[in-house]
């Protein structure tokens, strides 16, 4: 299909993207007052472990060789190695991923879940106490400190009910499942306060749409109407919307992480900030920017297969 | 004479907003028979789409509903029919095609899948069987390749055969009754002829009633058997086409003869009726016609011409034409 | 986004979202000005013998494990606050519509280079891309708002580059630019000023988004720093006390979504009367 074309050459517009990545991250950590060396290798460096890492990073030579040198590192795989962990980051990294693109999916699917019904039920009735009731909700939504959030839900579900665990990543696939519960809430809950903002938005005008018109006039129910037509035309903003909101989704679920305690890269980030582990810094950093380019390279092709007249 | 297909009488359809009342629609009468392609002339918000809608039951309820009158279809009176009911005439006996193709489409649904929707609902066929049926409907209205294109989206059709589509979409449950709201307004000049004859055609062959609405004389003379024009949300004349269109009553319905392009192209310009068609929110008194009609005397102003049947099925609302004519006529 | 004008002729009626919302950021400016008088108690002066205590008549919020008043932290909290979301909105506001309206304008490679950048800021996640700043700087408020003001500027630029885009070409400056008035008279006198419509719109939106991120980066340790009464932090050391003391960490959270509230009621009546739709 034509239309897909885009899915072979679109990689290659992301490439300056993904260079403009590297030169920022490049450029934030060589801003670091201090001798380099010193700040990646720690303070209990040896002479030797000096030598190797100024050559390694070419740290002698002018600051565009050493981007380039940086560069090169980056093609083989080496971002470098962990003060706190001592072992690679880039094998730090894929051993953290783990949880924390678990609760990325699982956010949105139960973002989803919580975001469709009650737009619907706002859309359909539009105007009525439920409609107001869930606009002022989903608006308040959007002033919900996800941190704040998540100890409210571990407050009720895990202090008071004892449902759910309060913290850690469980062991096993069902463990998992039910440690994961209430840090996906807490981040479905703050990211469905923006879909249903926008759902009901563009379910109300997909409901007084040409297009539905004619559906009533073929004697179509409401209900298939919905469904039918005015569901599938309004998912399709929503999908670009997700692509947009994957930078603070990301963000969302570094705070998540620390709340909850998860061994995930969001929590990697932040103690790599407290121990002054730059590499560390510098790695994540860089993995979640390149995550999220792709998500929306991912959302573009999504968008396309929903919508038949998009042309990327 | 057996009874019309169609028989709306009296029918009023009414506006609120902010409390207020007004008067959209005003006592229309209008019948069509079995196999009669009927125009609907007027100006935009003339009330000729809104009158159509009320008859589908598909006004938006929150800003209009229908104060009186009656609209009989096949023997029932669908202006108290319950909603479910609606549901089987809807598409199933009075199906509708609407100006602009392109925004009535679902534009994420193949054409055919919208087709065979109707077919499932109505007729309960099997997906196998809406299948073939809908490729059929296709080649009937004259899209080539039809077992091709059923797969295609809207946006790939091109506007004369997005409008074909419709229309195969409008009759996939063979309705008695065909509402084409502006059909053509939207098409190239070529392409609209093509649709016409399409329309025209198909009643020849299923014995189809068409309501055609438009704001075209040159439409209503090249397919219509009778005509009814409406003004400011009332009907100011109707009879068969014929008729109206050689010997117009209504100083509204000269006005219009003579604007259209055909009538004034050897005058070199393109006379129009001076001034601007009324709003609901300030009909003017009397004849809604009289501050734009060069013919209004005194009574115009006060008071509203009733219809008056002039000659058979010819009536008008005209204080001045109608009493004229018909003292001709007994002459 | 589209931008309209009101008529000054006509009496405005203001949206109902706008009145709610100006109310609410008004009550909180109040507080912020008049801490010092409405607040209680000191925000910061240990009790030891008076720790943990729940809500009661003395304590309306309860007090927290340093027995310090939770309900007069909060309100001392709200100046932190308020201020961190006014800041952290006005240097990438300042930033963001200059170089969008320069880019705008000027266009040709100095758009180019602009768009890129912001591209590749936009490419980085907000929160992540800051808290490497943030790294880099060393926790504190004035690390914040710089790495506010590097990262925030993006959304400002973007927004009023499309708008400049558009008056550019519109019939206003043209007429303006054949009667022979300069490059900066026109940028200023008659795009900016219509431009900047949506921009103050979205600054509104904008302003929960920065508040919401501040008590993030100091909930997490990175922002403001203890002992100073900031919601974020009183959220972070209350974590600990959930088993016990849940008012500790409930009640300033609440003041968070309260402020937030105001303000995105505040941009949705704001939207709602100049006609600037997200």
């Amino acid at each position: 299909m034509d239309r897909f074309r885009f899915v072979l050459y679109r990689p290659l517009q992301l490439l300056p993207v993904l260079l403009g990545i590297s030169i920022i991250t490049f450029v934030l950590i060589r801003s670091i007052p201090g001798d380099p060396a010193r700040l990646l290798l720690g303070t209990k460096s040896t002479p030797e472990a000096i030598a190797r890492i100024r050559a390694q990073f070419g740290l002698d030579e002018p600051l565009w060789v050493q981007y380039l040198y940086f560069l090169k590192n980056l093609f083989n795989g080496e971002m470098g190695t962990s003060i706190l962990y001592r072992i690679d980051v880039v094998r730090l990294i894929g051993e953290r991923i783990g949880p924390t693109l678990s609760l990325v999916l699982g956010s949105v699917i139960l973002a989803i879940a919580i975001a469709v019904p009650l737009a619907t039920a706002a859309a359909r009735n539009r105007g009525s106490l439920i409609d107001h009731t869930i606009r002022i909700i989903s608006t308040a939504g959007l002033g919900f400190p996800a941190f704040w959030l998540g100890i409210m839900l571990i407050i009720l579900f895990s202090v008071k009910f004892d449902m759910f665990p309060v913290s850690g990543y469980g062991d096993g696939f069902a463990d998992r499942l039910h440690h994961m519960v209430l840090p996906c809430l807490t981040v479905a809950l703050a990211l469905s306060a923006v879909l249903t903002r926008n759902l009901r938005a563009s379910m109300i005008a997909e409901l007084s749409s040409d297009h539905a018109t004619a559906a009533r006039a073929r004697g179509l129910p409401e209900g298939m109407v919905f469904w039918r037509h005015v569901l599938p035309n309004s998912l399709v903003p929503t999908i670009n919307l997700l692509a947009v909101n994957i930078g603070w989704l990301i963000g969302g679920t570094v705070v998540v992480e620390t709340v909850f305690s998860l061994p995930g890269m969001g929590q990697l980030l932040v103690r790599g900030i407290f121990t002054r582990d730059y590499m560390v810094v510098q790695g994540v950093a860089m993995a979640f920017a390149c995550a999220a380019v792709l998500i929306n390279f991912l959302a573009d092709i999504l968008t396309a297969a929903a919508d038949p007249r998009v042309k990327i | 004479m057996s009874a019309p297909l169609l028989d709306i009488r009296d029918l009023s359809i009414e506006a609120h907003k902010d409390g207020e009342r007004l008067g959209i629609v005003e006592r229309v009468s209008f019948s069509v028979a079995t196999g009669e392609i009927l125009g609907l002339v007027g100006e935009s918000g003339s009330g000729k789409t809104v009158t159509c809608r009320a008859l589908m039951r598909l006004l938006p309820t929150r800003s209009l509903r229908i104060s009186g009158g009656k609209i009989e279809f096949a023997g029932r009176n669908l202006v108290t029919a319950s909603e479910a009911e609606m549901r089987h005439i809807r598409g199933a006996r009075i199906g509708m095609i609407f100006q602009n193709p392109a925004s009535h489409l679902d534009p994420v649904m193949r054409i055919g899948r919208q087709i065979g929707e109707s077919l499932v609902l109505h007729l309960q066929m099997s997906p196998r069987e809406a299948k073939a049926q809908t490729i059929e409907l296709l080649r009937q209205v004259g899209i080539p390749d039809p077992q091709r294109r059923a797969d295609d989206f809207p946006h790939q059709f091109s506007g004369g055969m997005r409008q074909r589509a419709m229309i195969a979409l409008a009759l996939a449950c063979s309705p008695e009754l065909l509402i084409a709201d502006e059909p053509t307004t939207a098409l190239d000049v070529t392409v609209q002829a093509q649709i016409l004859r399409l329309l025209v055609e198909l009643r020849d062959k299923r014995g189809l009633s068409i309501i055609l609405i438009t704001h075209d004389l040159g439409v209503v003379a090249q397919t219509c058997d009778s005509v009814a024009v409406m003004y400011a949300g009332r009907i100011c004349e109707k009879g068969p086409k014929r008729d109206v269109l050689a010997e117009p009553l209504h100083p509204y319905t000269s006005r219009l003869i003579a604007c259209q392009p055909s009538a004034s192209a050897e005058a070199g310009l393109l006379p129009s009726i001076p001034g601007q068609p009324p709003s609901p929110s300030a009909w003017p008194s009397g004849c809604r016609f009289h501050p734009r009609c060069e013919r209004a005397i005194g009574l115009c102003r006060s008071s509203a011409p009733e219809l008056v049947t002039v000659r058979s099925n010819h009536v008008a609302a005209c204080h001045v034409t109608a009493p004229a004519r018909l003292a001709d006529e007994a002459a | 986004m589209k931008a309209g004008s009101i008529s000054l002729a006509m009496p405005v009626r203001l949206p109902v979202p706008l009145i709610l919302g100006l109310c609410i950021i008004g009550g909180a400016v109040i507080l912020a000005l008049f801490a010092p008088f409405i607040a209680p108690y000191d925000p910061i002066l240990q009790d030891t013998t008076n720790t943990l205590k729940p809500p009661s008549r003395a304590h309306p919020f309860g007090t927290d494990n340093f027995g310090r008043d939770v309900f007069s932290r909060v309100i001392w909290g709200t100046r932190v606050d308020l201020q961190m979301g006014l800041i952290g909105v006005l240097f990438p506001f300042i930033i963001g519509n200059t170089i969008g309206a320069i880019s705008g304008y000027v266009g040709g490679i100095v758009d180019t280079i602009f768009m890129r950048i912001v591209d590749i800021v936009l490419a980085f996640p907000f929160l992540v891309l800051m808290l490497a700043i943030i790294a880099i700087l060393g926790p504190g408020i004035g690390s914040f708002y710089i790495a506010m003001a590097l990262v925030g500027w993006v959304s400002y630029a973007r927004l009023i580059r499309a708008q400049t885009l558009v008056l550019k070409h519109s019939d206003f400056v043209t007429a303006a630019r054949s009667l022979g008035f300069s490059h900066g008279r026109i940028m200023f006198r008659h795009i900016v000023p219509n431009a900047l419509v949506a921009s103050i719109v979205f600054s509104m939106s904008d302003v929960v988004l920065v508040i919401l991120s501040g008590a993030a980066v100091s909930y997490l340790g990175l922002g403001v720093q203890p002992p100073t009464a900031e919601w974020g932090i009183m959220i972070a050391e209350g974590q600990n006390f959930i088993t016990t003391a849940w008012w500790i960490t409930t009640f300033p959270g609440l003041a968070i979504v309260a402020l937030a509230f105001g303000f995105s009621m505040m941009a949705d009546g704001l939207g709602e009367l100049l006609g600037v739709r997200e």
